[in-house]
């Protein structure tokens, strides 16, 4: 098989070459950067940079960015320890199972929160609440209006998360512009490495670190740095860049435009609403999701249906759910998402597959012939000859 | 691929043999259910087993999450059987709906030419198209459990072990080193995982433990019970009455929670019918009577009967020999010699019968 047509990076971003020569270079000097000898500074040197690098991403000060094992850990750091929490329906996991008793503000069709059920709901909590909305879906792309829900957050007393783990790279923006008070950031979506992340903190905002045992990361996370993981994730969002938007945006509304000509009924979820560029939310209708993928993957092209759980099942999906998406259409929608390294010859082979698979869904509604299966008889016996 | 032995067989002989295979293991139910927490996601060491099989064969590997098609069309109805005072079989229903159904279907638009699996069962290629016949070794045998496969299904099947023992599976199994190939085989009924298959309706159906009288055939009361589904034809032991002579459970009454016992003899029957009947010869059913044999439970031999349509895939059938233990909710499978003919589930038996 030829190379892996690479369309998940909102699972995983391939790692830009430069940060793995950094990476690879940073992971052959010994050093931790809490010792005092040259190793160690030399180490302290290099999280440092990446910290400047990575707080130039979101327009703050380095000293506001906290280093953490991922989006995950950042968003569980950002919400623990509050009394009150208010989250959309459709935020990832790590902030929906991380607090159970959190109050969801719906979303309406296109996935976008409800501002007045927001404002509503604020209105009626007696002890401060914090209120933790995404900037970018996973799923869809689909953008949130985050300046108007830190506003009325704000309005109401209460502290703005922000879980920017999908958006930052692919849209810029500046965390004070928009007023989030708590930011998490997540190095691997962006062409990083896996297992490194950042919470980032207006000023004045308190926080109760989540590991203890240490004084790194001014006390906020404990354990001694992830050093090559904090490198690689600076290098990669020192390169992220302004051009992004045109070029994917580009190659994404190829596939959108072709497989709505191709097929009529296969839709686009949230298509009428701000989205990330790099994300399609793609229905074939009648051909279930995890069939779809399995389709492509056998034809070497990785797409995700939904949010894959450990075992590699897919689960329905939350998000389409809370945009009361009806379960014919949200069973059979596949996520594509591009990034840095996909070209227009990724995009040729993608939609190859998908008119492949398209009508040989069509042509199962139809009746079968008996002749038409290649396979004959399969007898097994006693006597197999074996390598 | 279940991760047992035998669908890692047959997937490794057909990657010997050189087809391009892919395997799929479907995920019915939360293995993790009794010990980890509830909305844990993680795959039971069947899966872990069949992952690992697949990487020993470098093919493709996928697990399918059939769990809401399997509870709502196996687990349930096999629920709803006990209440209704029936003895189910499962693993009919899985083969109908989530294998031969759904996952036919996703082979197919995958743009498979066959979906093979481990089922002990041969499909020969007749003058008339496919036809589903019993496999070589009756102990191992499981065409009782596929005699709802429909003949477009069949033409979509392959089924490579049906010619083989389960002694020469292992042995092929070791042979192509397989991590399973010592694995022990399955028993029972797969998704009643530690306890009994009445704990697993007792959390579905509460109600379904609501006592009531042990009848004797005679029409004496003669005990109580604590709730119909513990109870099957033909079951002798876990009555709780003390009898002069051994007593079987004849008949469940699920309506009035009775459950009526009687001697041995009350247990034969020679007349039945069946409903939703699957057919798959090419001569249709017709109101005269054909010679056949017919398998009335999984475990015992067929016996001489003959048929007719009743029409509305309904068929009554006379035994040559009263049987005893016709349960309703059970298969009744129709065989010409190694042939399956067809098959419904037992509706009623002689006094009973509609016919």
């Amino acid at each position: 098989m030829s190379q892996i047509c690479y369309l998940d990076y909102n699972a995983t971003a391939p790692v830009k070459p430069d940060v793995v020569s950094r990476m690879s270079a940073i992971l052959a000097c010994a050093g931790n950067p809490s010792s005092v000898h040259t190793g160690g500074r030399r180490a302290r040197r290099a999280i440092e940079e990446a910290r400047e690098n990575v707080g130039d991403l979101v327009g703050c000060a380095p000293e506001r960015v906290v280093f953490t094992s991922g989006g995950t850990e950042a968003n569980n750091f950002a919400i623990s320890y509050r009394p009150r929490i208010l989250v959309s329906a459709v935020e990832h996991v790590s902030i929906l199972d991380a607090v159970s008793d959190a109050i969801r503000i719906p979303v309406n069709s296109s996935g976008i929160i409800d501002l007045d059920a927001l404002r509503w709901a604020l209105s009626r909590e007696t002890a401060p609440a914090l209120v933790s909305v995404m900037m970018a879906n996973n799923e869809t792309g689909v953008i949130q209006p985050l300046g108007r829900v830190a506003e009325i957050a704000h309005e109401f007393g209460a502290l703005c998360h922000c879980d920017a783990v999908q958006a930052a790279g692919k849209i810029s923006f500046k965390m004070d512009d928009l007023g989030i008070d708590l930011l998490s950031l997540s190095a691997h979506k962006l062409g990083g490495p896996q297992g490194v992340g950042a919470l980032v903190l207006a000023d004045d905002i308190e926080v109760q670190p989540l590991i203890r045992g240490g004084a790194q990361e001014r006390g906020w996370r404990a354990g001694t740095e992830n050093v090559p993981g904090i490198v690689g994730f600076g290098v990669a969002a020192a390169l992220c860049h302004e051009d992004y938007d045109a070029r994917i945006a580009g190659l994404r509304d190829r596939i959108e435009r072709h497989v709505t000509q191709v097929a009529p009924r296969a839709t686009i979820f949230a298509a009428d609403v701000p989205r990330l560029s790099n994300t399609s939310c793609i229905v074939m209708p009648g051909v279930p999701s995890e069939t779809q993928v399995i389709a492509f993957d056998l034809a070497g092209i990785a797409v995700s249906a939904g949010a894959a759980c450990s075992s590699g099942r897919v689960a329905r999906s939350h998000v389409l759910d809370a945009m009361g998406a009806d379960p014919m259409e949200s069973g059979c929608a596949i996520r594509v998402s591009l990034g840095w390294a996909t070209r227009d010859s990724d995009i040729d082979r993608f939609l190859v597959v998908w008119n492949d698979l398209h009508a040989r869904s069509r042509a199962r509604r139809e009746p079968r012939t008996a002749t038409e299966n290649a396979v004959p008889e399969i007898i097994a016996t006693g006597r197999m000859v074996l390598p | 691929m279940s991760g047992g032995v035998d669908s890692s067989a047959t997937a490794a002989l057909l990657v010997h043999l050189g087809y391009e295979v892919i395997g799929i293991t479907l995920q019915l139910y939360d293995q993790g259910a009794q010990s980890a927490r509830e909305k844990s996601c993680c795959a039971g060491r069947d899966v872990y087993d069949a992952r690992k099989v697949a990487e020993a064969l470098d093919i493709p590997h996928y697990v399918l999450d059939y769990q809401r098609q399997f509870h709502d069309e196996v687990i349930s109805e096999f629920a709803d059987s006990y209440m209704r005072g029936e003895t189910p079989v499962p693993c009919v229903l899985c083969n109908q709906t989530v294998k031969f159904r759904d996952l036919l279907t996703t082979a197919r638009d995958l743009g498979a030419d066959a979906l093979a699996t481990g089922h002990y069962v041969r499909r020969r290629q007749g003058l008339a198209g496919a036809e589903l016949h019993r496999a070589v070794d009756l102990r191992r045998d499981q065409s009782y459990f596929l005699f709802a496969t429909t003949a477009d299904q069949l033409d979509g099947l392959r089924f490579p072990l049906g010619d083989l023992g389960k002694n020469d599976t292992r042995a092929l199994a070791a042979r192509f080193a397989l991590p399973v190939a010592t694995k022990p085989d399955s028993q029972d009924i797969c998704f009643v995982t530690g306890g009994s298959y009445a704990d697993v309706i007792a959390r579905l159906r509460p109600e379904a433990h609501e006592p009531g009288p042990i009848v004797h055939v005679d029409g004496a009361t003669i005990g109580r019970h604590p709730g119909v589904i513990r109870f099957t034809v033909g079951q002798r032991r876990g009555l709780g009455v003390a009898w002069h002579e051994p007593l079987y459970v004849v008949r469940i009454e699920a309506a009035e929670r009775r459950v009526v016992v009687g001697p041995r003899s009350a247990l034969y029957r020679g007349e039945l019918t069946i409903r939703q009947t699957n057919w798959l010869d090419d001569e249709a059913l017709s109101a005269r009577s054909i010679s056949v044999d017919v398998k009335l439970r999984a475990n015992q031999l067929a016996v001489p009967a003959s048929v007719r349509g009743l029409g509305e895939r309904r068929v009554a059938i006379s035994l040559e020999n009263p049987q005893p233990g016709v349960s309703p909710g059970q298969a009744c499978v129709i065989y010409r010699g190694e042939r399956v003919l067809g098959g419904g589930w037992i509706e009623g038996t002689d006094s009973q019968c509609a016919a």
